[in-house]
């Protein structure tokens, strides 16, 4: 992205005062830069956090001083890859060896054989559970390959806390393009033909959001960045905003621009202390270097940005619901019936957009909207970032072309399901998306296609279950979330949700009525028309998908008394195989309730049913799966 | 006058002035659509759901909280589809299965057809408040006191005082009291006093100089004479005594 200097202008030391000067200054922090010089990229995400990713970055400068390499080796704390569950995660530059699970002990033979000899420690890079291959290069391992990496790409080139790898990278190139070659009627024009939809659940087009803003009555009119990310298991927004907090800004700084505002709130959840902390930090940078604030980059247009942390209530993450909170009131959802984009914050005009749809801003900027539009399918562009979990080999973030089908999300990236296990069904869309069993495995994954098979985008998150999943279990457990979550203002939602719990968490007692699956459709199709908000009108996705697809789970569970998956307690039993047991005794001690007996070796041991808890713990332990659950 | 706007209430003709909403045009109308947590002296709120009814525009329909949906040129509402009859009969039985006794839910249940909840009987509850935040907004709204509010969340939302403890800004003027719909707010006056049971917030009344009636608490009396720029002792006579 970067481009050619310009032969005269001297690089700024401090304000940036013309799309000439960033040039300057890019030029001088590129040519700083060489690109020959080894540089160890090691994720200091919040996900290497906890495998103790500062104190392996302190033992590599540590071990760097140690063997006089401080001039020939740079070292450098990044934002997260995304391949979490195979962190610390490192690569080394320029050859882009790609080391996973690196612990502290690691680092002296990594200074050594790597950087010093150049030699590449196999035990260390990532190996396919099911080929067994091993992958030198990041972008060869089978998570990466299949992804399209526009946003997150950059995550592990930068340190986050610095303005100065972000502008070396190209950043903020597309603002100054902006401000001074394009109209605010053509900027908003440019996101509309590029076809993007917001990607913080809703799929509104966000041209038409900036433009009826931007058309909306009065003088101060507010643009906000939602980043109260709440879904379990997710963490997109969470990772661009530690990863890239820059790319976020200069989106809303050009939305500002567009619209017609000049006054930004990030709202943020507190529990993303790094996030907080790196965006925090960005506008400072971006104000010291006059790219934010008053006169920005000597255009004379002003735009001012503030953070608002929020206080983790999921509801919050509804527009009007942030809005309400923003103000300093209770986070409760409003009726939409009049838009926010007319009165939001404060009653007055409010352009609200989550962290990726911003981060998508200078891409289609810089790139044009024919070249986005290009990306994904007839009416969904772009690409989308999911958080890959659950019963996958392969989980973490990614970032995929709309369209991609979810068989290739989850067998490809993925790397299928665990264990050599049977693939069950994919939630989609957080905790009020819907499960997508097997037989919708090919379809496109984009907006419409997801809504059409009973679930949705959300904000990306996507959870796999297998064979040992109870449906009724995991349809109970989210409607158990988002019953916590509901506000309680209208009358449905928290009504409802709390008979619908009772309801499920009879079924899963076998205590369920005939009636019962009726009576969850009944309520279902009230919390879908009568709710207040989003949260209510789309809780019942994971009860009415799951009562779509496994309606045979639930059956089972009301007319047999039995959980088909094993899990739900009250309706299974451990047992011994008796042919199978050769009385080892292994899982003897373990069990909490002492119900095994060793009887002798060669002879099975005993399971007194009255004293067992189903705890699982012998299941577990048991080589041999000498112990039944039926 | 507003400009008025013509629309279609359950195949009538009506008009009603720009920024009324669907709800008040019909009740201008003697068109009767049930509400429990609307009050035309306060901000509608759209909590109890129950004046939902369904709009026409652009060929497309869709359900909406009358209460709060602003009236618009040419649209065609409908009260009582089949939809909205069904969606309003499952409110009600959520309120049956919460309100177990409360006279008013029951009477408004058995109009709508509703006999008993779906819900297992153990599991009904006899609770009085119905969330609705009809009192907590005219303690807002009307009075300017604040002095309650809704606490907590989803399942365990409750209407209280600061910390559950006493009301300490009640001024006992009694208006959650007479605005409640289902009258669980208990208001009990013995002598010179008054309690706000709910809120645990006892009262000294003032006593008329001149007839010797109890007439209102002095702390409410006080507020409003300060509010209004009364001179002192203003308050002294009840009002018939005035």
């Amino acid at each position: 992205m970067a481009a050619k200097p310009k032969p005269k202008e001297k690089a700024p030391t401090g304000r940036v005062n013309s799309p000439k000067q960033l040039e300057a200054l890019r030029a001088a922090i590129v040519a700083r830069k060489n690109p020959k010089k080894p540089c160890i990229a090691l994720c200091v995400g919040t996900g290497c956090l906890a495998y103790g990713c500062v104190d392996i970055l302190q033992a590599f400068k540590n071990e760097i001083t140690k063997q006089k390499l401080e001039n020939s080796v740079d070292v450098r704390g990044t934002g997260c890859p995304g391949f979490c569950e195979r962190g610390a995660l490192l690569t080394i530059y320029p050859q882009g060896v790609f080391y996973q699970r690196v612990r502290i002990e690691d680092v002296p033979e990594i200074v050594n054989e790597t950087i010093v000899k150049g030699r590449v420690i196999s035990r260390l890079l990532y190996q396919d559970p099911n080929t067994k291959q091993h992958y030198e290069k990041e972008a060869d391992v089978p998570f990466y390959s299949r992804q399209m990496r526009l946003l997150l790409d950059a995550n592990s080139k930068i340190d986050p806390t610095s303005i100065e790898d972000y502008i070396g990278i190209g950043g903020y190139s597309a603002l100054a393009k902006v401000l001074f070659q394009i109209k605010p009627e053509q900027v908003i024009d440019k996101v509309k033909k590029s076809g993007l939809r917001g990607r913080g659940g809703g799929g509104f087009p966000t041209g038409n959001k900036w433009q009826s803003t931007r058309d909306a009555e009065g003088d101060i009119k507010y643009v906000i960045c939602n980043c109260d990310e709440g879904d379990p298991g997710a963490f997109m927004d969470r990772s661009l905003m530690e990863g890239n907090p820059h790319s976020v800004l200069e989106g809303m700084i050009i939305g500002a621009y567009a619209i017609g505002s000049h006054e930004g709130y990030v709202y943020i959840r507190h529990e993303y202390p790094m996030a907080v902390e790196n965006v925090m930090m960005a506008i400072k940078q971006a104000e010291s270097k006059g790219l934010l604030g008053t006169n920005i980059l000597g255009s004379g247009f002003h735009f001012k940005l503030k953070v608002s942390r929020g206080g983790g209530a999921f509801v919050c993450g509804e527009s009007t619901a942030l809005m309400a909170s923003l103000e300093g009131k209770v986070g409760e959802p409003r009726a939409k019936y009049v838009h926010t984009s007319e009165k939001g914050l404060y009653n007055r005009p409010s352009n609200l957009n989550n962290v990726e749809t911003w981060a998508n801003i200078p891409h289609i900027m810089l790139k044009g909207a024919d070249w986005f539009s290009g990306i994904g399918t007839m009416t969904s562009k772009g690409t989308k970032i999911f958080s890959l979990v659950g019963k996958v080999n392969n989980t973490g973030l990614i970032e995929v072309p709309m369209g991609m089908k979810l068989r290739d999300i989850v067998f490809g990236i993925g790397g299928g399901i665990r264990d050599g296990k049977k693939f069950k069904a994919v939630q989609t869309g957080g905790p009020s998306g819907g499960f997508i069993p097997e037989s919708h495995l090919d379809i496109a994954v984009d907006f419409d296609e997801l809504t059409r098979v009973g679930s949705m985008m959300g904000s990306g998150a996507m959870i796999v279950t297998d064979e040992n999943t109870c449906m009724v279990d995991m349809a109970k457990y989210f409607v158990n979330f988002l019953q916590e979550e509901s506000c309680g203002k209208c009358l449905p939602c928290r009504e409802g949700l709390k008979r619908m719990i009772q309801i499920l968490t009879d079924i899963t007692d076998g205590k369920g009525r005939d009636e019962d699956i009726e009576l969850l459709e009944r309520l279902a199709a009230t919390l879908k028309d009568a709710s207040l908000c989003a949260l209510g009108q789309t809780a019942a996705n994971p009860v009415l998908t799951t009562i779509r697809y496994f309606r045979d789970e639930y059956e089972a569970h009301i007319k047999e008394h039995r959980c088909p998956a094993g899990v739900c307690k009250p309706l299974i039993t451990y047992s011994i195989i008796n042919e199978k047991c050769p009385g080892c005794g292994k899982c003897v001690e373990p069990c909490p309730t002492k119900a095994i007996t060793f009887v002798a070796k060669k002879q099975p041991v005993i399971l007194d049913q009255e004293k067992c808890i189903k705890c699982g713990t012998c299941y577990d332990i048991c080589n041999l799966k000498a112990v039944a659950i039926k | 006058m507003n400009k008025l706007v013509n629309l279609t209430i359950d195949g009538r003709k009506l008009q009603g002035e720009e920024g009324q909403t669907v709800l008040e045009v019909a009740r201008d109308n003697g068109i009767d659509i049930p509400t429990l947590c609307y009050h035309e002296e306060i901000e509608p709120y759209g909590a109890c759901r129950l004046c939902l009814v369904e709009v026409t525009k652009n060929n497309r329909s869709r359900l909406v909280t009358s209460c709060l949906y602003p009236i618009e040129e040419g649209l065609v509402v409908k009260t009582a589809t089949e939809r909205v009859i069904s969606n309003r009969k499952m409110l009600m039985e959520l309120l049956l299965a919460r309100c177990q006794g409360v006279k008013v839910i029951e009477d408004m249940a058995r109009k709508l057809g509703v006999d008993k909840p779906s819900f297992k009987p153990e599991y009904w509850e006899k609770n009085e408040c119905i969330l609705c935040g009809l009192c907590t907004r005219a303690c807002a709204e009307v009075v300017g006191t604040s002095a309650i509010s809704l606490v907590n969340r989803g399942v365990n939302r409750e209407v209280a005082a600061p910390f559950l403890e006493t009301a300490e800004d009640c001024i006992g003027c009694g208006s959650c009291v007479y605005i409640c719909p289902t009258k669980c707010i208990k208001m009990e006056e013995n002598g010179d006093t008054r309690t706000i049971v709910n809120w645990k917030a006892t009262f000294k009344m003032q006593k008329c100089q001149k007839c010797g009636k109890n007439f209102a608490p002095v702390k409410q009396l006080e507020y409003f004479r300060k509010k209004l720029n009364l001179p002192e002792g203003f308050f002294d006579v009840c009002p018939d005594c005035r």
